[in-house]
């Protein structure tokens, strides 16, 4: 996976992107960017976005081109949606599509340019969480995996896992008022908003549990300390990277 | 939606009955809706703008009403979830191919669900006035692939009969222009580049189009009607068709 970066691009260029000679050993791998993604995946409050805030710190201060994407973020799409959403009631299918919608729109507005350009795109959140979370909503998982059958296959997967029972709390501490979809309260699985959520979350769980081996996810354990977390993810990383910097990162984090 | 509220707790007396059964679907389907049974008919009329399809929509509804039958009308274009967004978004934002194919499913979907699955519940003759196959021949034109979209309207139900209203597109060229005294951006392929002329662009565009359509009669079904003629004669077709089916189906 490591190559040299071109001389030239190394010497002349601050921002560090993937070499030329590496994008073309990539596309003869089946993979035809030059950019590297990076996934993180688990349910709210398993820590997931605080450990990809300190990658992103990580690799900008490496010198690498990074480009953040968050789920359900396309302001195009949340413009359109918004005053529908508020009036119609949402079905597993429509809330299924409109969530393909946002990613369709964020991969080829973003995520697929810039990892063609050679950027380190990381991705809170990924195809995985539509596969869980529409299969839970009772969508046919088969049909919800070839909606987003053009998304390529991330570099890294890092699945972050809690227990159910710890990323409850987390994000409950504060009794926050929880949306109904986010609540999974269109599910009918409780009256009560919480224990909706409680169930909804476990539910998830078990559906990144099934696809874990099958999608090599990395698995986290979520429960560690935030430092330690982050130094596992930041190895593991490691190899993706450009050989110079790779050397360089790789004394940073204090390996031989 | 044209659903009167009267008709909405089923067959009534007299109205031919139609035999109940369970949805039938292209692909993967709606897992959640397989216990649900219909006792209605889809009927889909398909054709490029200046086809004459609206008008054909409401002489068959007519027809069909003077007959017993309630039947409900549904377009494209038409959802509450984002009908006109999707306006805007094409005026206005660039989006990509494959986010502007999702958002035409989602917005079907929502129809889909809200309006036509319950109209045939309760013994609707539903009336499309254009189904998927527009939305996948536009996708298809613009580099979507064909097994995409097929699989992304897996949840959509197969109708029990689809029309599709074939105009020689110098023709329909004529009758858009008499009609609106131009052309529509989109209708006209202009967003593609196939040409600078845009009567060019029209033609090449329509006949893409016409291609696609082709390609899907055996596909899904679609059966082609010579709509170069006069709407009396095209409808008197469409009726004799329909009528063949419904009376075929009536117990």
């Amino acid at each position: 996976m490591e190559l040299a970066m071109s001389n030239a691009q190394a010497g002349t260029d601050a921002r560090r992107g993937i070499s030329t000679a590496e994008t073309r050993r990539s596309a003869a791998a089946g993979n035809p960017v030059g950019g590297r993604l990076i996934v993180v995946e688990g349910i709210d409050g398993s820590g997931k976005s605080t450990q990809l805030h300190l990658l992103d710190k990580w690799l900008r201060h490496l010198g690498l081109m990074v480009f953040s994407t968050e789920w359900n973020s396309s302001e195009v799409v949340k413009e359109i949606t918004s005053k529908g959403k508020k009036k119609a009631l949402l079905t597993p299918t429509t809330f299924s599509l409109l969530h393909a919608t946002d990613f369709a729109d964020r991969y080829e507005r973003n995520v697929f340019p810039l990892l063609r350009a050679g950027y380190f795109v990381l991705a809170d959140r990924y195809v995985y969480t539509a596969y869980a979370r529409d299969t839970v909503r009772g969508c046919n998982p088969h049909w919800v995996r070839k909606i987003y059958s053009y998304a390529i296959k991330p570099d890294i997967t890092f699945y972050f896992h809690v227990p159910v029972e710890i990323a409850v709390q987390r994000i409950l501490t504060g009794r926050p008022k929880l949306k109904y979809y986010e609540a999974g309260m269109d599910l009918n699985l409780s009256n009560d908003e919480y224990e909706s959520y409680r169930i909804f979350q476990g539910r998830i769980i078990d559906e990144y549990k099934g696809m874990a081996s099958k999608e090599g996810f990395n698995v986290m354990d979520g429960t560690l300390d935030i430092e330690i977390q982050q130094k596992v993810m930041r190895r593991h990383v490691l190899g993706l990277l450009p050989l110079g910097v790779a050397a360089v990162a790789s004394m940073e984090l204090g390996l031989p | 939606m044209t659903v009167q509220a009267q008709g909405a707790s089923g067959v009534a007396p007299g109205r031919p009955r139609l035999e109940e059964r369970h949805l039938e679907y292209y692909g993967d389907g709606i897992p959640y809706l397989k216990e649900t049974k219909v006792k209605g008919r889809l009927i889909v009329i398909e054709g490029p703008d200046g086809s004459g399809r609206s008008t054909q929509v409401d002489l068959i509804t007519a027809k069909l009403e003077s007959d017993g039958h309630a039947v409900a009308t549904t377009g494209l274009k038409r959802s509450e979830l984002i009908g006109s967004g999707i306006l805007t978004a094409k005026q206005k934002l660039p989006l990509g191919q494959k986010t502007l194919t999702l958002f035409y499913a989602a917005d079907f979907a929502d129809r889909l669900e809200h309006h036509i699955i319950p109209s045939l519940e309760a013994g609707y003759i539903v009336l499309a006035d254009r189904y998927i196959y527009t939305l996948m021949a536009r996708s298809t034109v613009r580099g979507i692939s064909r097994r995409w979209s097929h699989d992304l309207f897996g949840f959509t139900i197969k109708p029990d009969l689809i029309f599709y209203l074939d105009v020689d597109p110098n023709e329909l060229f004529h009758r858009v222009f008499q009609k609106y005294s131009g052309l529509d951006y989109y209708e006209a392929g202009a967003d593609m580049g196939l040409s600078d002329d845009l009567f060019d662009s029209f033609i090449i565009y329509q006949r893409k189009m016409a291609k696609e359509f082709k390609r899907m009669e055996k596909k899904y079904g679609l059966v082609p009607i010579d709509a170069d003629r006069s709407i009396i004669e095209v409808n008197e077709d469409l009726q004799n068709r329909i009528d063949r089916y419904l009376n075929g189906k009536k117990t």
